[in-house]
């Protein structure tokens, strides 16, 4: 057990060290925040100024091992903008962001989940069709599409709900409903497709043949091997939790960290989409670790370690 | 009145393109404490006979027929009546006994279900009864084994747990679906042994489902030979060993080696097994029958009486039945 979690820690960490990277070598890449943030005509003094304070002048890979160095000592580097240290900027915008993907993850759950076993325990009848077609529909309209199509109905046509902005609950109505749609219809998917699968299991047949009844057979004997591979997205969704709203953030003018993240990426504002691409995956690196425990926990036959040896 | 009585079961599969009739109308009939053997190819319809029997067969078939359990019709019932049925009347365990257990649940948790459903145990005592169950099926550190999941027992030991489950429900009868198909064959033996001991001690009736004559012979009284969705001939074990009257039961016994006389060249069927799709419009082993005449084309054979507690659905029955054993090299001369 102990080497199967320092490989996952050991293999968690080289992902987190490759994301680093490649931020920074694609930011690097795409040109001079020096330029960007004083803008062209700035005197060059002034240019170059900029460039030493903030480093810019020294040879590319000593940027980087002192960018690494930073990190390790705790200290993701200072705004570009105003100079405030960009750790601090970025976990201002957390708990707003969390404000609707919270909400949003639970709808995905409460709606995704009950609608894929009720598919698959009906399969082919006009229920399982309808809600495999909305399925596909939430699936494959992007998420800034139907949070336009939201704000023409509710905010522009009804007048019911406010259009953008986060300054109160009713703000936050229309964004999670765009966030939790297109995940509800990938949960379903998942599940509906997992549940057929175990249904068609000889335990599920030997398990009615037992004289086990039937929502019995579902809840005790189906669901639990379903859940495996519906785990799985999940997980993935709880690693998105903190930036997973780049763009519902955008066409909602949600003050969270996605929009921040447009924001600074537009601004070369280094720091700040350093931090936050760190945050981001460290918190999929923590999100796919924990399904890699929960899986042990769900399916006894993935346990590397306890039970019996294999007898005849 | 016999204790399962099967009248006239049609089963069709609904597979979305066709309509595929699996089973043609089956007549059986199983008396309290008999063992009966059920033979023939995979596909003939064995166990759909069975799972249509407990309405096991799920939404694309569609069953017509007659089944009673001592003059309680089961095609049709109701939900709550044939979970009261399954398991507790009629037990069944099946072919793989490994992925017929649920993965993520322990032996213990499995067994104990059983017994909590059909003797209203709760969970303490149902756990000391799984305990002695195993011991019954014969699986040693039995205490220790119910903590185990499936996966950490063998093909041969998973499916003694199978039997235990069975026997959970104190039955008054357990189709036994191809119980030794996925085992090797020391195991064979131990299982076949042990449900043939079963059966002696608490007066349950067998149904033995095999594709194995031998296996059958050995733990049967009667058998029912299955070709292509109906049953062509029914004899004791022993009369259809000495008189076999169907074309396909004297196949299946030329394919058998023998223990005793000269060696000979064992004889296999001629032909394939017709499509269920693809069957012909007269007797359905004619296409393979050396025996077949004009009429066997023509019109389907219905069961006929060879001697008392002996039919077969072969008009040619009285032509080969004088003659006794059936070798290949002497069927070929009656042809």
């Amino acid at each position: 057990m102990i080497r199967y979690l320092s490989t996952k820690s050991l293999r968690a960490l080289l992902t987190i060290i490759f994301v680093v990277t490649f931020a920074f070598a694609i930011l690097r890449l795409s040109g001079d925040p020096a330029l960007l943030i004083m803008s062209a005509d700035a005197p060059p003094e002034a240019i170059e100024a900029f460039r030493r304070a903030w480093g810019l002048d020294q040879p590319i890979w000593e940027q980087y091992l002192r960018y690494f160095l930073n990190i390790f000592e705790g200290t993701l580097g200072r705004s570009m903008r105003d100079g405030r240290p960009a750790l601090d900027l970025v976990l201002e915008r957390v708990p707003q962001t969390l404000a609707i993907t919270v909400p949003a993850f639970l709808v995905k759950l409460a709606i995704g989940i009950p609608a894929g076993i009720y598919a698959a325990l009906h399969r082919n009848s006009f229920g399982d069709r309808a809600l495999m077609v909305a399925s596909v529909a939430g699936h494959a309209v992007p998420s800034f599409v139907l949070g336009l199509i939201l704000v023409l109905i509710f905010a522009v046509r009804l007048n019911w709900l406010p259009s953008g902005g986060s300054d109160t609950w009713r703000h936050a109505i229309l964004p999670v409903v765009t966030l939790g749609a297109a995940g509800a219809a990938v949960i379903a998917r998942f599940t509906r497709s997992a549940m057929l699968e175990v249904l068609g299991q000889p335990y599920v047949r030997a398990a009615m043949a037992k004289g086990v009844p039937w929502h019995r057979v579902v809840w005790r004997h189906a669901l639990p091997n379903a859940a495996i591979p519906t785990v799985t997205v999940i997980g993935f969704m709880v690693g998105t939790l903190i930036a997973g709203a780049v763009v519902v953030e955008s066409v909602f003018s949600w003050p969270g960290v996605g929009r921040m993240l447009v924001v600074a990426v537009a601004n070369r504002d280094l720091a700040i989409v350093q931090c936050i691409l760190l945050l981001v995956a460290a918190c999929m690196v923590t999100a796919n670790f924990t399904v890699d425990l929960l899986y042990g926990w769900i399916d006894p036959r993935l346990r590397t370690s306890g039970g019996s040896n294999r007898s005849t | 009145m016999p204790l399962i009585e099967i009248r006239d079961l049609v089963v069709d599969f609904d597979t979305g393109k066709r309509v595929v009739r699996a089973l043609h109308g089956i007549d059986l009939a199983l008396e309290r404490g008999e063992s009966l053997g059920l033979v023939g190819e995979s596909g003939c319809g064995k166990s759909v006979t069975w799972l249509a029997a407990l309405g096991l067969l799920g939404p694309r078939a569609r069953v017509q027929g007659d089944v009673r359990l001592e003059g309680m019709p089961l095609l049709g019932a109701d939900a709550r009546q044939l979970e009261r049925v399954r398991g507790r009347r009629i037990a069944m365990i099946f072919q793989d006994p490994t992925s017929s257990l649920n993965p993520v649940h322990r032996i213990g948790t499995q067994l104990a279900e059983a017994l909590v459903l059909h003797r209203g145990m709760n969970d303490r005592s149902a756990w000391t009864e799984a305990r002695r169950l195993l011991d019954r099926v014969g699986i040693a550190n039995a205490a220790q084994r119910l903590n185990d999941y499936p996966h950490q027992l063998s093909g041969g030991m998973n499916q003694r747990v199978m039997i235990a489950m069975a026997l959970a429900g104190e039955p008054d009868v357990l189709i036994a679906d191809e119980p030794t198909t996925a085992l090797d064959a020391t195991i064979q033996a131990q299982i076949l042994d042990l449900l043939r001991s079963l059966r002696d001690d608490g007066g349950m009736a067998l149904v033995l489902i095999s594709h194995d004559l031998g296996v059958v012979a050995e733990n049967c009284q009667r058998i029912a030979v299955m070709y292509c969705g109906r049953i062509v001939e029914t004899a004791t074990v022993a009369d259809l060993f000495a008189h076999p009257a169907h074309p396909y039961t004297r196949g299946l016994l030329a394919a058998l080696p023998e223990m005793e006389g000269p060696v000979r060249r064992l004889e296999p069927i001629p032909g394939s097994v017709p499509e269920p799709w693809n069957l012909p419009p007269g007797c359905a082993f004619e296409p393979r029958c050396l025996h077949a005449r004009g009429e066997c084309r023509t019109s389907m054979p219905t069961p006929r009486r060879v001697a008392a507690g002996h039919s077969a659905a072969c008009v040619r029955f009285g032509a080969l039945v004088s003659d006794q054993a059936p070798q290949g090299t002497r069927l070929r001369e009656v042809a």
